[in-house]
C-alpha cells in the first residue's frame, strides 16, 4: 500500500511544481499592456475567433503601423490581419507565415521587404517579441533556431521563466492585473497612433559598401515564395512609404528583379506617395519613420483598391456574420481613436507610447 | 560544459536514465564514456592530456605491481633457501626498481601539470628579473590549462604512490582505471578521491534506489541553490570592490572580504554538493570535502574542515614523505645538534609545513598571490602553535574556553583571518592586497556604508534581500548539520514537508538564481585550480 502511494505522491508533487512554475511564468513574463505594446502583437492572432482572412500581412513596424485592416474592411470588405512585430526579420516572417497557414489559407500574403537588409539577428528583445507569443510547435522550434543570438539559449524560449525569472524584483500591478487575461492592444494587428510629428529633415542616407541583399535573406524569400505557391497564395512584396530607414535604389532594383523573376507583384509605395495622398506634415507620428492613423488609413485605402482589382478579392460586407464581427471591431476602433485624441488633449502625448521607442 | 549550463543538466538527465537501464555489469563503461564525452567539451587537446596521464600512470602502476608479484613469487619459491638478509636485500632491490618507475611517472605526470600550469608563471618571473637588467623578455606560451588537470593529476599520483607503497594492487583493466581518473562529476573541482575508496564503487554497478536518488537530487538542488542564488549573485559586489582597489578602500575592503568569503564558500561547497549529489544519484558515495569550516575555532581546525580531500592528500603524499625523507632526517639531526632539542625538533616540522603550504599555494594557482596565500596560512598555523603555552596560561587564568561568547569570538576571529588571507585570490597582486590590508586598518570610512554606498556595488535592494535570505538558509542548514544529516532529518519528517522543501528549493533556484542573460556565465572558482 505504502509503495503504491509513492508514485502518486511524486506525480502530485510534479503536477504542483509544474503548476507553480506555470503560474510564476505567467506572472514574470512581460505583459506589454501599458508600455512597449509591440510585445503583445504576435499573440493576439491566436485569440481571434474568426481566423479566415483574405489578406495576411507579415513584416516589421512598416506593416503593423502603416496598414489598417478596419479601413480595408470598411472601404472594400476585405478581411485581413497583420502578423507584424517590432523589427521582424525575414526568418521570423517566414515562420510566422508557416505558422499562420496552419490556421488558415489567405488569398494574399503581403510581405514588407525592409527586413531584407538584415542578415543576422539584431537584438534579443525583437526575437522575444516575435517568438514568445507563438504557441509551441515545430514551426516555433525552427523559428527559434533560426533567430537566436549567440548568447541566447533555446530552452529559454520553450520555458520563458528561465529568461524572465529575474523580473520578480520589477513586478508591477500590471503583472498581476494581466496575469490570466490580457486586453486587446491592436486592431487585427494594427497598432494605432493618432498623434502627429511632422517631417522636418530627413537624415542623409549613408553610402553602403555593399548593396547586395545577403544569400540568407534570399533563401528565406525563396522559401516564402515557394510556400505561397504551394498553397495557391498570391505573395505581394511591398515597401511601405516611410522615409527612413532609407530604402536605396539598389535595393529597390533587386526587389523589382526578384518580383519579375518570380511573377510576383512588388509595390514600392515610396514612389506613389502623391497618389496615396500622404502628407508627411500630418500623416506620420515620428517625423517619417511610421505613419499615424491618418497616413495608415490613406495607405490602406490605396492598397485596398489594388488588392481588390489585382486579386479579385470579394467584398464580404454582404456577409452578415462577418459584418457583425467587423462592426464590433469598428466600434472598438472608433472608441480607441476617441480615447487617443482625448489623451492627446489631456496630456499632449499618448501615455502608452511615451517610453523611449526603438527606431523600428 | 559548465555544471550550471542547460546542456549539462540535459546530459545528466540522459545519463541518469541510461545508467539505470544499463545492465550493472556495463554501467562503469557508460560512466567512462560519459566522462570522456563531458570532458571533450573542453577541447580534444585536453582529452589527449588526460589520456596520456591515464596511460602513463596505468602502465607504471601495473609494472610496479608486477614487481611486487615477482618479489612475492621469488620469496615464496626460495623461502627455505634465503637468509633474512638476502630476503631484505632482494626486497630493497625490487623497491629500488619500483622507485625508479614511480619517480619516472611522477616526473611525467607532474611534469605535464608543471609545464602547462607554471611555464608562463616562470616566464613572467624571468622577465621581471630580466627587466631589472634591461635584458630581453621571453614571449609567453600560448597554452591553456586543461580543465581539472590539478585534480585528476593528484588523483592519479595518489593512486600510483599507494600502489608503490603496496597499499593495494594496481587495477588491471585500463578502462576501469581511466574511469577512476576521469569520473566526470569530480573531474573538474574534486573532491580528490582515493582508489581504494572510489574504485570498487565505480565498478560494482548499482540498482535504482529511490532513497539514494532522491537524496542525490536534493543535494544537487542544494548545490545549485548555493551556486546560483548566493555565489553568482554576490559575485558582482566582489568584482566591483576588488577590481577597483583605488576606489574601494577602508570599510569596502572588509565588505569585499566578507562578500568573497560568502561567494567562495557558496561556490565551492555548492559545486561539491552538485558533484556528490550526482555521484549519489549514480549510487556512488564520494568523500565529503567540507565540514562547516566557518564554524572552526582555529586555523588548523579550519584546514581540517575546508577542502578536506586536498588537505589529506597533501598530508599523505607530501607532508609525511617530506617529513620522513632522508634529507629531512639529516636536517633534523643537524638542527638538534646546532639549536638544541627544543628548537631543533621544530625545524623539520616547520620546514615540511612550509614546503606543504608552498605546494598548496602554487597548486591553487600559478601566481605569487597563491604562493603568499599558502605561506600566510602556514605562518598563522605556526604562530598559533608557538603561542600554545600562552593560550594554556590564558585559559588557566581566565577559564573562558567553554564560554559561548569566547567560542563565538574564536569562530569570528578564524573567519576573518581566513577571509583576509583569501583576498589574495581576488586582488590583482600581492602588493595591492597588502595595501588593501593597510587601508582596512587605516582608512576610517565606515560612515559611507550608511550613506547608500552598498547600493553602488552593483547589487540592488532585491539582490541584498535574496542574499540575506539565502545566507540565513545556508547558516541554518549548517547549524542543523551539527546534530546530523539534514537530509536524514528531512527524510524522517512527513512526506508533505519533504516534498514541499524540494519544490521550494527548486522554485527558488529557478526564480532567484543569478543566471541567464544579464548575468555572466560563471565558471566555478575551483575549476581554474
Amino acid at each position: 500500500m505504502k509503495k503504491a502511494k509513492k508514485p502518486v505522491k511524486l506525480a502530485v508533487t510534479a503536477i504542483i511544481t509544474i503548476a507553480i512554475l506555470a503560474l510564476l511564468q505567467n506572472l514574470l513574463m512581460p505583459k506589454y499592456m501599458t508600455e512597449i505594446l509591440e510585445g503583445a502583437l504576435i499573440t493576439e492572432y491566436y485569440r481571434e475567433e474568426n481566423r479566415n482572412h483574405d489578406v495576411i500581412f507579415i513584416g516589421d513596424c512598416e506593416v503593423y503601423e502603416n496598414f489598417s485592416p478596419v479601413t480595408l474592411w470598411q472601404e472594400y470588405g476585405i478581411t485581413s490581419f497583420i502578423r507584424g512585430s517590432a523589427q521582424q526579420l525575414i526568418w521570423h516572417s517566414y515562420y510566422l507565415l508557416e505558422e499562420t497557414l496552419k490556421y488558415e489559407k489567405p488569398k494574399v500574403v503581403v510581405f514588407n521587404v525592409l527586413s531584407m537588409k538584415y542578415d543576422k539577428p539584431q537584438k534579443e528583445a525583437y526575437n522575444r517579441m516575435a517568438l514568445d507569443g507563438m504557441p509551441l510547435s515545430l514551426t516555433k522550434i525552427k523559428a527559434i533556431q533560426a533567430s537566436m543570438m549567440e548568447d541566447e539559449k533555446f530552452i529559454t524560449y520553450i520555458f520563458p521563466i528561465l529568461r524572465y525569472h529575474s523580473r520578480w524584483s520589477e513586478l508591477t500591478s500590471e503583472d498581476f492585473k494581466y496575469l490570466f487575461r490580457k486586453d486587446k492592444i491592436t486592431h487585427n494587428g494594427y497598432l494605432m497612433r493618432v498623434d502627429v510629428k511632422p517631417v522636418t529633415t530627413i537624415p542623409q542616407a549613408r553610402k553602403l559598401a555593399n548593396y547586395e541583399f545577403s544569400d540568407i535573406c534570399y533563401e528565406y524569400l525563396d522559401k516564402m515564395t515557394r510556400l505561397c505557391k504551394e498553397n495557391g497564395i498570391e505573395l505581394v512584396l511591398i515597401k511601405a512609404p516611410t522615409l527612413y530607414p532609407h530604402w536605396y535604389d539598389e535595393w529597390d532594383k533587386q526587389m523589382e528583379d526578384y518580383a519579375e523573376e518570380n511573377g510576383l507583384l512588388y509595390i514600392n509605395f515610396l514612389k506613389y506617395t502623391d497618389e496615396i495622398g500622404i502628407d508627411y506634415q500630418t500623416d506620420t507620428y515620428d517625423a517619417g519613420l511610421h505613419l499615424n492613423l491618418s497616413g495608415a488609413e490613406k495607405l490602406s485605402r490605396y492598397f485596398g483598391r489594388i488588392l481588390k482589382e489585382k486579386f479579385s478579392l470579394p467584398d464580404h460586407r454582404t456577409n452578415e456574420e462577418l459584418s457583425r464581427g467587423w462592426a464590433a471591431k469598428g466600434v472598438r476602433y472608433a472608441e480607441e481613436i476617441e480615447k487617443q485624441y482625448a489623451e492627446l488633449e489631456e496630456y499632449g502625448y499618448l501615455k502608452a507610447f511615451n517610453s523611449r521607442r526603438d527606431e523600428e | 560544459m559548465l555544471f550550471t549550463s542547460y546542456n549539462f543538466i540535459l546530459f545528466l538527465l540522459a545519463l541518469f536514465v541510461l545508467y539505470y537501464i544499463t545492465p550493472k555489469k556495463y554501467q562503469w563503461l557508460l560512466l567512462l564514456a560519459a566522462g570522456f564525452f563531458f570532458y571533450s567539451f573542453s577541447g580534444w587537446d585536453n582529452v589527449a592530456y588526460i589520456t596520456v596521464t591515464i596511460a602513463a600512470t596505468y602502465f607504471t602502476a601495473v609494472k610496479i605491481g608486477q614487481l611486487y608479484e615477482k618479489q612475492e613469487s621469488y620469496l615464496r619459491e626460495n623461502k627455505a633457501s634465503l637468509t633474512r638478509e638476502e630476503k631484505k636485500a632482494y626486497k630493497e632491490k625490487i623497491k629500488a626498481y619500483q622507485k625508479k618507475y614511480l619517480l619516472l611517472c611522477l616526473f611525467f605526470d607532474l611534469g605535464i601539470l608543471a609545464v602547462l600550469k607554471y611555464t608562463n608563471f616562470m616566464i613572467s618571473n624571468i622577465n621581471s628579473v630580466s627587466r631589472l637588467f634591461n635584458g630581453r623578455e621571453i614571449s609567453f606560451l600560448d597554452i591553456a590549462l586543461p580543465m581539472g588537470i590539478s585534480f585528476y593529476t593528484f588523483q592519479a599520483v595518489g593512486y600510483l604512490v599507494d600502489v608503490y607503497r603496496g597499499k593495494y594492487p594496481p587495477e588491471k583493466n585500463i578502462g576501469k582505471f581511466a574511469l577512476f581518473v576521469s569520473f566526470f562529476p569530480q573531474l573538474i573541482q574534486g573532491p580528490i578521491s582515493r582508489f581504494d575508496d572510489l574504485g570498487k564503487q565505480l565498478y560494482s554497478g548499482h540498482s535504482f534506489d529511490f532513497r539514494n536518488v532522491s537524496f542525490g537530487i536534493e543535494r544537487i538542488l542544494w548545490g545549485f541553490f548555493k551556486k546560483l542564488v548566493i555565489a553568482d549573485r554576490i559575485l558582482v559586489g566582489v568584482k566591483t570592490i576588488t577590481q577597483d582597489p583605488e576606489t574601494y578602500q577602508g570599510i569596502y575592503v572588509l565588505i569585499g572580504m566578507i562578500f568573497y568569503a560568502v561567494q567562495l564558500y557558496a561556490d565551492f561547497t555548492g559545486g561539491i554538493d552538485i558533484t556528490i549529489g550526482i555521484a549519489e544519484v549514480l549510487g556512488i558515495k564520494l568523500k565529503e570535502n567540507f565540514e562547516r569550516p566557518f564554524f572552526s575555532k582555529s586555523t588548523a581546525e579550519y584546514w581540517r574542515r575546508w577542502h578536506i580531500t586536498m588537505g589529506t592528500w597533501f598530508r599523505d603524499y607530501v607532508f609525511y614523505p617530506v617529513s620522513i625523507s632522508n634529507v629531512m632526517m639529516k636536517v633534523s639531526k643537524f638542527s638538534r645538534e646546532k639549536f638544541g632539542e627544543k628548537i631543533g625538533k621544530r625545524v623539520p616540522v616547520y620546514l615540511s609545513s612550509i614546503i606543504v603550504w608552498f605546494a598548496t599555494g602554487i597548486w591553487h594557482g600559478a601566481s605569487w598571490n597563491f604562493v603568499v596565500w599558502g605561506l600566510l596560512n602556514c605562518l598563522v598555523i605556526v604562530v598559533s602553535q608557538e603561542f600554545e603555552p600562552f593560550y594554556a596560561w590564558f585559559h588557566n587564568k581566565f577559564n573562558v574556553r567553554d564560554k559561548f561568547l569566547f567560542r563565538v569570538f574564536q569562530v569570528g576571529r578564524t573567519f576573518l583571518l581566513m577571509s583576509a588571507i583569501r583576498m589574495l585570490d581576488v586582488y590583482r597582486n600581492v602588493r595591492v592586497t597588502f595595501q588593501m590590508y593597510g587601508s582596512l586598518l587605516t582608512k576610517w570610512n565606515i560612515g559611507e556604508v550608511f550613506n547608500g554606498a552598498l547600493m553602488k556595488l552593483g547589487l540592488d535592494k532585491s539582490d541584498y534581500i535574496v542574499l540575506v535570505f539565502g545566507i540565513i538558509i545556508m547558516i541554518t542548514v549548517s547549524l542543523a548539520q551539527r546534530s546530523g544529516s539534514v537530509r536524514e532529518k528531512l527524510y524522517a519528517r512527513p512526506d508533505i514537508i519533504r516534498y514541499a522543501a524540494y519544490v521550494g528549493l527548486f522554485v527558488s533556484i529557478i526564480v532567484f538564481g543569478a543566471y541567464g542573460i544579464g548575468y555572466d556565465s560563471n565558471q566555478f572558482i575551483y575549476n581554474q585550480f
